[in-house]
């Protein structure tokens, strides 16, 4: 015999390991699966939050990419002395001769409200107001009529409206069908077009547009405009929107507030809302519950099993067996649940970002994140019941049956 | 030619603490040699589970020496013991501690789990074990479908499978009627026949009395051993 004495040491193979750690939950499934499910909802909350967020995101930035960041809007804002500030009538022309500009549209405040029939009492807008708009506006901003057409070179000097989305919902008009009227400052106006959301010109919804001469002749409108929607050449941007003030309003250009819709857009892309944070720590109580879960079940089973655990010691396996046994088992549970999760989290984001069109987005934090902290919940929660379950003593194991 | 001797105690002594501290040995002196069959009887309460215990190195003793395979055990750590036990030692529980989702092949193959046998060669050694049992057919049963006695005998074949140098049979009849408690004996004894070294403990004296070789514990101590003659020379010492 040499110094050991002819004995190898115990072992357990890495593939035993595995039939080890899987034996127990194959034998209670039930009581696996219920306590994996608490990681699985907290690790499904977090993937589907960020999963979300991130879909949301893109498809934001999808949407701005297809209504192009080239607008620039020219608002009329308040003069020094406090006065509705009015941008001269030939404002958009002026625009219209800077190089880069590509298309220039405009409108201006009636100051009129619209009503469905003479007799509804005026005090009841409904916050609708009532813009002239010249032609090209659809075309310059970047939305599309849904229903019947826009203003045309004939029908903008004619009592013709036609209705952003917001209005035409409030006003109760679903599509043109042909001789439906509005009651505009004491006239009749015909309804042409319905126009789709606009998310660059958000303040089109919720108007009702007349052609500028129609505007002038029923509508007392000075002609003055209070808005400019500029398409430039992508790269001139910049360039444009530092003398677009100076152009519109030669001679009080701070009158002149210029800004980019698309940034604001762009801003609430990149923005995450505290509803995100807030399902996102929500997830993380249900993730550390699910964890506390695992333990539990961890701290039962050692109990329930210390027969197995004699039995184990009896057969030759180490203290060191039985701890990476029970650890094992912690992790696998936790990490099934992680692995479940994801899934969920992965398929209600899928679901949901199908349903509103958006590209679906899981960024790799979210699942990678989801799994790694399954494990380290599962590591953490199992650790002491299976260092308990070493420590038993195997008499003490084999005795109580 | 005296054989070797598998299992060696001297002044073995036991006392578990509390007040006042039970004395469950009290100097037991004790050789096994390689081949042997014995029972070690007792009443309960005389210590013998405590000296199954010892000797199964479950359990250290307070003080004496213990050998097993001439490895003391108090020199061995405890993965070192824990090693002993997987290539050494095979038990035999009354409760029979079978696993119950698992068939009878991976039960008995379980016995050399610790010794790091890939699970092909367990099987085919389990296969060879369940044969030597009689239940060879029943290799893809689970415990859950055999009586009693049959689980006895998965449990003796698991104990058996690493062909160990000693086997330890905590009342191994316990849980058995007379009758299948009696073939588990036949079992045991034709084990032993065949080359196997058994020590059988048991309260039940007339069991006892078929063993080649009767050890009787009382109060922590060996009053009676018929292999072994009162000037210490050895009466029975190979089967």
């Amino acid at each position: 015999m040499n110094g050991n004495g002819g004995l190898p040491p115990s072992r357990l193979r890495p593939a035993d390991l595995f039939r080890v750690a899987t034996a127990g939950l194959r034998t209670r499934r039930l009581r696996a699966g219920l306590s994996a499910l608490g990681i699985a909802i907290g690790v499904a909350a977090l993937v589907a939050v960020l999963g979300l967020s991130a879909s949301s995101s893109a498809g934001l930035l999808a949407q701005i990419d297809r209504l192009g960041t080239n607008l620039l809007t020219a608002t009329s804002g308040s003069s020094i002395t406090g006065d509705a500030a009015k941008m001269p009538v030939a404002a958009a022309s002026m625009i219209g001769r800077i190089p880069p500009v590509t298309a220039v549209a405009q409108t201006g405040e009636t100051g009129q409200s619209v009503y469905r029939t003479p007799l509804i009492p005026k005090i009841q807008t409904g916050g609708i107001s009532v813009k002239a708009a010249s032609i090209g506006l659809p075309q310059t901003v970047g939305t599309r009529v849904v229903s019947g057409r826009y203003l045309n070179a004939a029908t903008e000097r004619q009592p013709v409206a036609v209705l952003g989305a917001q209005a035409a919902k409030q006003l109760g008009f679903g599509q043109v069908t042909g001789g439906q009227k509005v009651w505009i400052g004491n006239h009749w106006f015909y309804l042409a077009g319905i126009l789709a959301a606009d998310p660059l010109a958000p303040e089109i919804d919720s108007s009702v547009l007349v052609g500028f001469p129609a505007a002038e002749k029923y509508l007392d409108f000075d002609g003055h405009p209070g808005e400019l929607y500029v398409r430039a050449v992508v790269d001139q941007v910049q360039a444009v929107q530092g003398v677009l003030a100076a152009t519109a309003n030669p001679e009080s250009p701070s009158e002149i507030t210029v800004s980019q819709p698309s940034a604001a857009l762009v801003a609430r892309a990149q923005a995450s809302s505290t509803l995100t944070s807030l399902f996102l720590g929500l997830g993380a109580v249900a993730l550390l519950v699910g964890g506390v879960g695992v333990a539990n079940i961890m701290v039962i089973s050692v109990l329930e099993r210390r027969g197995e655990i004699g039995l184990r010691r009896a057969l030759g396996s180490t203290r060191a067996h039985i701890r990476v046994q029970f650890l094992g088992e912690a992790l696998l549970l936790s990490v099934l649940g992680g692995a479940a999760g994801v899934l969920f989290g992965a398929a209600a984001t899928w679901i949901y970002a199908a349903t509103r069109g958006w590209a679906v987005v899981v960024p790799p934090l979210a699942w990678a994140g989801g799994l790694a902290a399954s494990l380290v919940i599962g590591g953490v929660a199992g650790l002491l019941p299976a260092i308990r379950a070493a420590r038993m003593p195997p008499t003490e194991a084999l005795r109580t049956l | 030619m005296t054989a070797a001797a598998v299992l060696e105690l001297a002044g073995v002594t036991k006392t578990y603490p509390g007040s006042p501290p039970v004395e469950a040995l009290r100097g037991v002196d004790l050789t096994v040699r390689d081949g042997e069959m014995l029972a070690i009887a007792g009443p309960s309460g005389s210590g013998k589970s405590t000296l199954l215990h010892v000797i199964g190195t479950l359990d250290r003793p307070t003080s004496g020496t213990v050998r097993v395979t001439g490895l003391a055990v108090a020199e061995l750590s405890d993965q070192r013991l824990a090693a002993l036990r997987a290539y050494r030692i095979g038990f035999v529980f009354q409760q029979f501690h079978l696993t119950e989702h698992a068939t009878l092949l991976d039960n008995v193959g379980n016995g050399l789990l610790y010794a790091g046998v890939p699970v092909a060669e367990r099987r085919r050694l389990a296969t060879e074990a369940l044969d030597r049992v009689g239940l060879a057919d029943r290799a893809q049963a689970r415990p859950t479908m055999l009586s009693g006695g049959q689980r006895q005998r998965v449990a003796i074949a698991r104990a058996l499978v690493g062909r160990p140098s000693i086997v330890l049979a905590d009342e191994p009849t316990g849980n058995l009627d007379s009758r299948t408690g009696a073939s588990i004996i036949e079992l045991l004894l034709d084990l032993h026949a065949s080359g196997s070294t058994i020590v059988v403990i048991t309260h039940d004296t007339a069991l006892a009395d078929r063993m080649p070789r009767r050890v009787d514990v009382l109060d922590g101590r060996i009053v009676a051993d018929n292999a072994v003659a009162p000037n210490g020379d050895t009466l029975v010492a190979r089967r």
